[in-house]
């Protein structure tokens, strides 16, 4: 029998949920990794057990952990000199250094700044290989591990696309999105705030700034610029990789051709501005966002948390309701905090800013806390059993 | 032998206790020490100076006998009693945050 495991990312540690293919009954195991900041734990497609984590402080810089079974045990992969008893090495896991000349990006206020690394925003596992995984950093740019996380190496091609106009948005400058295309293992699609969608279909080598039809009317003295825009998640379908969707600051917007034309599709929603954006596992159509009130109140409209639902592919929405808080709400759902399941009836999961992780069993229709209290929730993604 | 006091973070991230204890060639400097401690617990490279550059993260400061050594030279020689083990040199995360 199937079962979910659900993978937290908080502000003090990660947590993971587990379940059976019924999704009724949860159990919970973390804190792992307690008081240390959890940007992002995600999955290998090629390999269930194998988990990769990006554990962060303001204090103690960048560690990635990598798991073998699950989500029971972890181990820093290192690549240093030493071996652990397991026959780990260590040591080199959390080393992230850009390419050659460091450079330069626009800073707050229209000067440039040089490229410092922060964090770890974002991991993306190899849809074929367990060893191979991407990295987005803060400040912006693209790391690939080979070696199971022990070692990382810029792909700095993706900095040549205009780095020099990216610009840091509210959350810094962070890489936050990476997607695969499951047909073309050369076409990687990457996210920036406040830099825009980019594309490679060379593998990584070189890319280009994909934002053509997007416009920033608040937030970019050239609207339609082909750089700046803060692009806060995308989302596609595994069937159908060249149909993109894009939560912008403002806009929710879909591609038809891998990104270079987009239009809005936000049609009737409250409001437009959101920051997580998910497509259902089996329905390429059917989309899910969380409408939050503005960029400078940062919560559901209303005080009513409502994720919203479109099954045309886009501007036609249906709030969904049943089991999310109705009155008094006022939590955030952050871009990586929304993650779907593949069972049938598709599971949809998304956490709060609030400690609350949500679980639907039937594509949205009802939804039920897995848990309420957890430290403020940055990031949750879904795995399938077999 | 030197002994080396640190916070609670990099204690669970280097699966070790408050104290760890380090045999340092002479001259007993703060960088030595750091070297040496990088290379018995390689997993902590990084999280109190940056790799490449070595410096200092900003929100971690070194102790030893109540001075803070925060601002010396990795090449100064430590006190006198943190080189003969007496006392132990303590890095400290500085408290701040929620």
């Amino acid at each position: 029998m199937n079962g979910i495991r659900v993978l937290v990312g908080t502000r003090k540690g990660a947590f993971i949920l587990t379940s059976d293919a019924r999704r009724k009954k949860w159990e919970v195991s973390g804190p792992h990794f307690a008081g240390w900041e959890i940007y992002h734990l995600k999955g290998s497609p090629a390999d269930p057990d194998r988990l990769y984590a990006s554990q962060t402080s303001g204090w103690f810089g960048q560690v990635i952990q990598r798991s073998d079974d699950g989500g029971l045990t972890w181990k820093t992969p290192g690549g240093g000199l030493e071996k652990t008893p397991e026959g780990f090495s260590q040591g080199e896991s959390n080393k992230f250094v850009y390419e050659g000349e460091v450079g330069t990006h626009q800073w707050y206020d229209g000067t440039q700044h040089p490229w410092e690394f922060k964090r770890i925003w974002y991991l993306e596992p190899s849809l074929t290989d367990p060893d191979t995984v991407y990295a987005g950093a803060e400040d912006a740019a693209l790391f690939r591990s080979r070696d199971g996380g022990a070692t990382w190496q810029e792909l700095a091609g993706l900095r040549r696309a205009r780095g020099d106009l990216w610009q840091p948005g509210g959350g810094g400058m962070c890489l936050h999105t990476i997607l695969q295309d499951p047909t073309d293992p050369n076409r990687i699609f990457t996210a920036i705030s406040a830099a825009g969608a980019f594309r490679t279909d060379d593998g990584g080598q070189t890319w280009r700034a994909i934002n053509h039809g997007l416009l920033s009317r608040y937030e970019l003295p050239d609207p339609d610029a082909e750089i700046g825009h803060c692009v806060h998640n995308l989302a596609m379908h595994p069937a159908r990789p060249g149909v993109l969707f894009m939560q912008k600051h403002w806009d929710v917007m879909r591609s038809d051709d891998a990104g270079e034309s987009w239009r809005e599709i936000s049609g009737d929603l409250p409001t437009d501005f959101g920051f997580p954006i998910a497509v259902h596992a089996h329905e390429p159509d059917t989309v899910y966002v969380v409408p939050i009130k503005s960029d400078s109140e940062h919560y559901p409209p209303e005080g009513k948390l409502r994720v919203y639902r479109s099954r045309t592919g886009g501007d036609e929405w249906e709030p969904l309701t049943k089991g999310l808080p109705q009155k008094d709400c006022y939590v955030n759902v952050l871009r990586s905090a929304m993650a779907v399941d593949s069972l049938d009836p598709c599971g949809v999961y998304f956490g709060t800013t609030g400690g609350q992780v949500y679980a639907s069993a039937d594509a949205g229709d009802s939804w039920a806390p897995v848990v309420r209290d957890l430290p403020a929730v940055l990031s949750v993604e879904v795995q399938t059993l077999p | 032998m030197i002994r080396v006091v640190l916070p609670h973070h990099l204690r669970t991230l280097a699966h070790v206790g408050k104290e760890v204890e380090l045999q340092v060639q002479d001259p007993a400097t703060l960088g030595a020490v750091l070297d040496a401690l990088e290379a018995r617990y390689p997993m902590l490279r990084g999280t109190i100076r940056d790799h490449v550059t070595k410096q200092r993260r900003p929100f971690i400061r070194f102790f030893a006998g109540g001075e803070d050594l925060s601002l010396e030279s990795q090449d100064a020689l430590l006190p006198k009693a943190v080189a003969a083990g007496e006392e132990p040199l303590r890095v400290v995360g500085a408290m701040a945050g929620g």
